[in-house]
């Protein structure tokens, strides 16, 4: 399992990394090997609202659906629509599968750096 | 395996229709451009095309089927027939009330029935399957809450242990979910219950047998402390073939019910439908039915009156097997579930402890452990010696769980031969994992790649433009 | 007295010996006293088979089965071929259960991914699902799939099946939407009432086609108007009808949905009957139920498996979109057989002589003046008003013949199908003419 350290990282096994003011959240390599091959993900569209500690997406496998939970509160810019198609991109290189961007961020959860994350999970 | 439609030739027809006796006479609105592209084939090919079909299909009639909480009981021949008298077939729902008498008989005579089977005062024969009746009884509720000018009950309660049909039916009618924890010993946690029941409990929804094959004793404190915070309970029929003729739902303290027709009452699953799934009530909540006639009626729940012809099938076994036949089954059925139980319990013990109901529940997690083979692989090695497996991976309290309902309706030979069976399998994993993992190898295909299935999600044939 | 239990008492016995246990009632000892209910049930004894067959034949014989029907309102009396009953009659097909074990149900599996195809190709549309209940649940489903947090207004054409609203209603009971009525004009949907009625909160319209009344819609005016306003267009369709008109694919509707009955299904007093729903490409993974996609095993052979299983109701539980977790497979079956059999060009031959029949009725039906209530195209499916109605069809039913549903007003919705020979409705036209003469003098 890799944690890139230009990363932050949220309890909920999401990945953050800011650009300027923009948030790119995606999910851990942690989240994605949990959920094994996924089917499909339903992304939120531009300009939707997310909340700090709410689901805004949600992740398919053959067998279960995962929410996936906002570690920002703000508005989406952009969502990452070739995951729409090409879902098994989040398997296969979770950190370049970004889902979606956030702008005009008011508030987000702690983060962790991936020392902390990797600490974080050994408990789990 | 060809698809019906690559055995198309053009031009190739049945006559079933004579020649039009009147004039051709088309309305004068837009007509399709793209014909239908239909298969063009013989009679005799489809024929065969669906006897090829049909050998590849694992039906109750061709081996033992123990999958639990589904009660593959045999299906009687003599349903089928009597279904398909035409006294029934052709009936069109809205003749003359004069002229569907017997309809009615056979509507009211199972309602009856199944009234006296589960204790409740009323029935609706609309719902069209289990979960559609388990939807028609949250509704129930729901409107009762409503009647009483009471907006604040928005909970209902549902076991970990439940069948997701639970739940999703709850939340169709509108309601919150409040999971509660099942104890050591696989029933309701009683604390965990008090601690989430108060003026926002709507109901609780319950199996009992529950859905590991245990009957929770404490059944009358649970009904009782849902009804004293102001709450309804529904009780979800699917386990009935445990306990009918002996218990009722009703006496445990259930207000309204659901069940299913194709399941406890022996009418076919035909590949997943059509079943029936009858919704009953006691006396306070019959105004509520579905029932066009009566205003506080939740209102229809389906077009007609229900599956009429799958009414037809159960009415024809409860009079078979008659009062005595139907204590008889649920006897039976628990006998056949204990015996192999007991008979299996050295190599695949049993989740909780105790007697079981109809079926019962094992884990294969110290097999996974020791040897790497699941309870996936397990239920495919059973394909190999036609044998239809058990429920896998539910209820989802337990790990690597398979759940076994033999049913009454299977012999002690059968159920001797599965038992061997099973532990030709367990001997098998134990020396040879690869052959279990790698099962199985004798069926028309082998194991399927479900994420290429969902990732592709190719769901017609597509034809050459 | 009747049983489907194989094991004798000896044999009963010998396996509670292996348990441990002395009787029956011990298996039963862990349940509370005050649980077990001690008399015999209030129901007859039972019957053996003998017995069963008198009396259940006997409750039939109460019903009467006309000779002729032409009488339709959402459950339609088509001819159904031979290989229907025969071929769907195989206990395999019969006896099966929901084919979640791939490898040893591929029959079953492939006669549904047929059953999609051919669903998509009368439609039109895109994707089918493996079924519903009936035409009418799956109208009340398709109204979910559209509905969202932004759009909670429902409209549906007063022209639908009353019996399809209500149920509408009944599954929205526990929800916050506002379910609009678009009403009618001259049997058909009004469409300025529909410019009116529509907004930034709509969802979707439902419409059916053709309506309640027989009554073709203007669906390439209705589509435009509900389109450019942003919202859905729902079409419950008559299957039969689309041998012969546009289908809702080229109208360009969003879903399709209907009830599958005409198609191979008994008229049955109403049940089992089966509710399709087929969606352009953009809606399909908001299809509630089953659906059957191809695939390949671990030797890469072809194969079907049920997929996208993720959406329900065993796996979401709480959050899934719908809790229905069956499809009306055997009358899947039956309906792709029919549809086998009558081809490419049955399709369409059924359709021509249901309307050019209609046409033919209602022609001489005016002739002696049953005139038509509404003035619109209609497909096999009629209004007329008719003085002495009740009387008429006493008499016809006295011939065997069950006429058209009377409606308010002295109105007869009447409908005819290939099974009406010009000699039958001759005959109707006779015993109308007979009873009006004979009330008239």
């Amino acid at each position: 399992m890799n944690y890139p350290k230009d990363l932050l990282y949220s309890k909920s096994h999401e990945w953050i990394k800011y650009e300027d003011k923009i948030v790119i959240i995606g999910i851990t390599d942690y989240a994605q090997d949990s959920l094994g091959d996924i089917v499909f993900i339903n992304l939120p569209e531009d300009g939707d609202e997310v909340e700090k500690g709410e689901a805004f997406s949600d992740v398919e496998s053959v067998k279960a659906v995962s929410d996936v939970i906002s570690p920002v509160t703000g508005t989406i810019c952009e969502v990452n629509e070739e995951l729409l198609d090409s879902p098994e991109k989040i398997n296969e290189n979770p950190y370049d599968a970004w889902l979606i961007k956030a702008k005009e961020v008011i508030d987000h959860e702690d983060f962790m750096n991936a020392e902390e994350y990797e600490v974080f999970l050994k408990k789990q | 395996m060809s698809l019906i439609f690559d055995k198309s030739v053009e031009n190739r027809k049945n006559i079933i229709f004579p020649k039009c006796d009147v004039e051709i006479n088309l309305p004068d609105s837009p007509k399709r451009v793209k014909a239908a592209k239909l298969p063009e084939v013989s009679e005799i090919d489809i024929s065969r095309h669906y006897t090829y079909l049909s050998k590849r299909v694992h039906g109750v009639n061709s081996g033992f089927y123990p999958l639990g909480s589904c009660t593959m009981k045999y299906n009687p021949k003599i349903s089928e027939q009597l279904a398909s008298l035409e006294g029934f077939t052709k009936i069109h729902p809205l003749q003359p009330k004069e002229t569907t008498i017997g309809c009615e008989e056979v509507i009211e005579r199972l309602k009856n029935y199944l009234c006296k089977i589960t204790g409740m005062d009323e029935m609706s024969l609309q719902p069209a399957a289990g979960a559609h009746g388990e939807l028609t009884g949250m509704l129930l509720i729901k409107a009762y809450h409503m009647h009483r000018g009471d907006d604040n009950r928005k909970e209902i309660i549902v076991p970990d242990s439940a069948h997701g049909t639970n739940p999703a039916s709850a939340v169709m009618a509108g309601f919150d979910i409040i999971n509660i924890k099942s104890n050591e010993n696989g029933m309701i946690d009683i604390d965990d219950l008090k601690e989430n029941i108060g003026e926002k409990t709507a109901g609780l929804m319950l199996t009992n047998p529950n859905t590991l094959g245990i009957f929770d004793t404490n059944i009358l404190e649970i009904t009782n402390l849902v009804h004293e915070a102001g709450g309804l309970c529904y009780y979800d029929g699917a386990n009935l073939n445990a306990i009918m003729g002996r218990a009722r739902p009703g006496d445990m303290g259930f207000d309204v019910t659901h069940l299913n027709l194709h399941k406890t009452f022996s009418t076919p699953h035909g590949g997943g439908g059509p079943g029936s799934g009858p919704c009953g009530c006691k006396t306070f909540l019959k105004d509520y039915l579905p029932d066009t006639s009566n205003e506080k009626s939740i209102g229809r729940v389906i077009g007609y009156y229900g599956n009429f012809l799958v009414i037809v099938k159960a009415l024809t076994y409860i009079i078979t097997i008659g009062t005595e036949g139907i204590k008889n089954a649920s006897e039976n059925a628990v006998l056949n579930a204990n015996y192999m139980k007991a008979k299996l319990d050295n190599i695949l013990p049993t989740a909780y402890k105790g007697m079981c109901m109809h079926e019962f529940v094992v884990s294969l997690e110290k097999l996974k452990n020791n040897t790497g083979v699941t309870a996936l692989d397990f239920s495919k090695a059973l394909l190999d010696y036609n044998i239809h497996p058990p429920t896998m991976y539910f209820p989802m309290t337990v790990h690597e769980a398979l759940m076994i309902e033999p049913t009454e309706t299977e012999s002690k030979e059968t159920l001797d031969e599965a038992i061997d069976i099973i532990k030709e399998i367990y001997n098998t994993a134990l020396d040879d994992s690869d052959a279990i993992k790698n099962s199985p190898i004798s069926t028309p295909v082998g194991r399927l790649d479900e994420v290429y299935a969902a990732r592709k999600a190719v769901l017609r044939h597509e034809f050459e433009a | 007295m009747g049983t489907f239990i194989p094991n004798t008492n000896k044999q009963r016995d010998e396996m509670l010996g292996d348990i441990g246990l002395n009787g029956m009632d011990d298996l039963f000892r862990d349940l509370p006293s005050r649980c077990i209910y001690n008399d015999m049930l209030d129901i007859p004894k039972g019957l053996s088979e003998i017995e069963v067959v008198e009396s259940i034949t006997k409750i039939s014989k109460k019903n009467k089965v006309f000779d002729k029907i032409l009488r339709g309102a959402g459950s339609y009396n088509h001819y159904i071929p031979t290989t229907v009953p025969s071929i769907a009659s195989k206990e395999e097909f019969l006896t099966a259960y929901t084919p979640y074990q791939g490898e040893i149900s591929q029959g079953i599996l492939q006669s549904i991914f047929e059953y999609q195809t051919m669903i998509c190709e009368i439609t039109g549309m895109q994707y089918s699902n493996a079924s519903v209940y009936d035409g009418a649940t799956a109208a009340a489903e398709a109204i979910n799939m559209c509905v969202d947090k932004k759009h909670d207004n429902v409209l549906i054409a007063e022209t639908v099946d009353k019996r399809i609203i209500d149920t509408i209603y009944t599954y929205n009971l526990g929800k916050n939407i506002n379910i609009n009525i678009i009403p009618m004009k001259d049997g058909e949907l009004d469409k300025n009432a529909l410019k009116d009625m529509i907004g930034d909160d709509s969802a979707c319209l439902l419409i059916q086609q053709p309506n309640y009344y027989g009554i073709l819609e203007d669906v390439d005016n209705i589509e435009s108007v509900v389109h450019n306003a942003g919202v859905k267009l729902i079409m419950s369709c008559y299957p039969t009808s689309l041998g012969l008109l546009k289908t809702p694919g080229e109208y360009g509707a969003d879903i399709a949905v209907g009830d599958g009955q005409p198609l191979g299904l008994d008229v049955a007093y109403g049940g089992p009957y089966l509710g399709f729903m087929a969606t352009k490409k953009s809606m399909f993974r908001k299809l509630p139920g089953r659906i059957v996609g191809q695939t390949v095993d671990c030797n890469d052979n072809k194969g079907y498996v049920l997929t996208l299983q993720a959406r329900e109701q065993h796996i979401r539980r709480e959050k899934a979109g719908s809790n229905i977790c069956s499809n009306q497979a055997h009358c899947a079956l039956k309906i792709a057989i029919y549809l086998s059999t009558l081809g490419k060009e049955g399709f369409k031959e059924v359709a021509i002589q249901c309307a050019s029949k209609a046409a033919y009725l209602q022609n001489e039906l005016s002739k002696i003046g049953l005139n038509l209530v509404y003035k619109k195209s209609y497909f096999n499916e009629f209004v007329v008003k008719c003085k002495n109605r009740d009387d008429i069809l006493k008499r016809l039913e006295e011939n065997n013949i069950l006429g058209g549903l009377p409606l308010d007003n002295d109105k007869i919705l009447w409908c005819v199908t290939e099974l009406i020979k010009k000699e039958d409705m001759d005959k109707v036209v006779n015993i109308v003419k007979e009873v009006n003469d004979e009330l008239d003098i």
